[in-house]
């Protein structure tokens, strides 16, 4: 069954206390940086430590994924050749673009051989912060299929676009929109920015619940006081379970009538209602909220 | 220095051997085992003649061996 990706938690990469912690905060998946979390004094340092925590502490289900630095630094291509020979579940790689996704795909077929790892099990996420990796974003997905998803990095994006970043977040409306069709279409994730207020819960609720409205799949955090808030947004509610239960059972009965079509409160059931309704009981059998058997139609 | 972490200074020393001076806030209950984290790190990476000075505020080993290797290879 494919992993959840609702949260996923930037963890300094220098620090040993949070690398130890990191476990067991609830997040989905954990992001250990190197990059900007990391002074350049330190990269040589960080990377040592996170291949060692990588070795060393048991992460049991949630998803290890490191943020090398960008491949055009004098960090980013080391950072790729040290980690990977650890296996982490997925590496991070900022301002994405086509070349570099296909660069670092070469590079992990080779370390996979070496290592004697299973091809191809090395992922990727696509960090988009660029103006140019946005409107790429289909074909930076297309470059390996090692590719499971995409984050989109709005601090540097707005940057890129030399416009101000808000709370509100008007400014990344078509990022947002641009990221979460993409996604879709290759059925990938698509993870939002993070919410940098951390102290704004009622804000962070909010902006969770606009990324979600637009597709996005789930939401990067940068403190683990965000990761209840992001969970309960992007958890099916109850209503929904029972609708989306009351659809397939409809469906069912349907086709033991030998009916084509049926309908539910008056309102026709057609494909798209069938796939969200199937969407949500997935999600809802990953989430450990019903059991498959409840889930099976 | 935060906690959960080491600070390691490598030297050069003329004796051939390995010489580590050690302060730990928990060197009562642990200097023995950093004591031998940091030594095996040292001959893992074959290195001799060298003096190490740590200072621990409760490093687990994969911290130890980390740092005593990042010094190491910075020296080098």
């Amino acid at each position: 069954m494919q992993k959840l990706r609702r949260s996923m938690l930037f963890m300094p990469g220098n620090n040993p206390g949070m690398l130890q912690d990191a476990a067991i905060l609830g997040a989905d998946s954990i992001i250990l940086d190197l990059e900007d979390a990391v002074s350049l004094s330190e990269k040589d340092s960080a990377r040592i430590l996170v291949r060692e925590a990588i070795k060393t502490i048991d992460y049991s289900q949630v998803e290890v994924v490191v943020r090398v630095n960008p491949l055009d630094t004098d960090y980013g291509a080391l950072d790729v050749e040290v980690i990977a020979r650890v296996k982490p579940d997925t590496l991070m790689i900022p301002k994405a673009n086509e070349q570099e996704i296909k660069l670092v795909d070469q590079m992990l077929n080779q370390i996979e051989i070496e290592e004697g790892y299973v091809p191809g099990s090395i992922k990727l996420i696509a960090l988009i912060e660029t103006a140019l990796g946005l409107e790429n974003v289909y074909n930076v997905i297309q470059a390996s299929k090692r590719v499971v998803g995409v984050l989109l990095g709005a601090e540097d994006l707005t940057s890129d676009l030399g416009i101000e970043r808000t709370k509100e977040g008007q400014e990344i409306f078509y990022a947002r929109n641009k990221v979460a069709n993409a996604c879709r279409a290759l059925k990938v994730d698509s993870i939002d920015t993070p919410f940098t207020d951390t102290f704004d819960c009622e804000g962070l609720a909010k902006d969770t619940t606009k990324a979600k409205s637009l597709g996005l799949t789930g939401k990067s955090a940068i403190n683990p006081r965000q990761i209840e808030i992001i969970h309960s947004v992007f958890a099916p509610t109850e209503a929904e379970l029972k609708h989306a239960l009351r659809v397939l059972d409809a469906m069912e009965e349907a086709k033991k009538e030998g009916k084509g079509v049926c309908s539910l409160d008056g309102k026709m059931i057609d494909a798209p209602i069938i796939n969200r309704a199937n969407c949500t009981v997935d999600q809802c059998i990953r989430l450990g909220l019903i059991s498959g058997e409840d889930g099976a139609r | 220095m935060e906690s959960n972490d080491i600070l390691i200074m490598v030297m050069p020393n003329e004796s051939g051997k390995v010489e580590l001076e050690l302060e730990s806030i928990v060197i009562q209950q642990f200097g023995d085992v950093i004591e031998q984290v940091i030594l095996d790190k040292v001959k893992e990476m074959n290195v001799e003649g060298i003096t190490i000075k740590a200072q621990d505020k409760g490093a687990l080993d994969y911290t130890i061996g980390a740092r005593v290797e990042t010094a190491i290879k910075r020296a080098m």
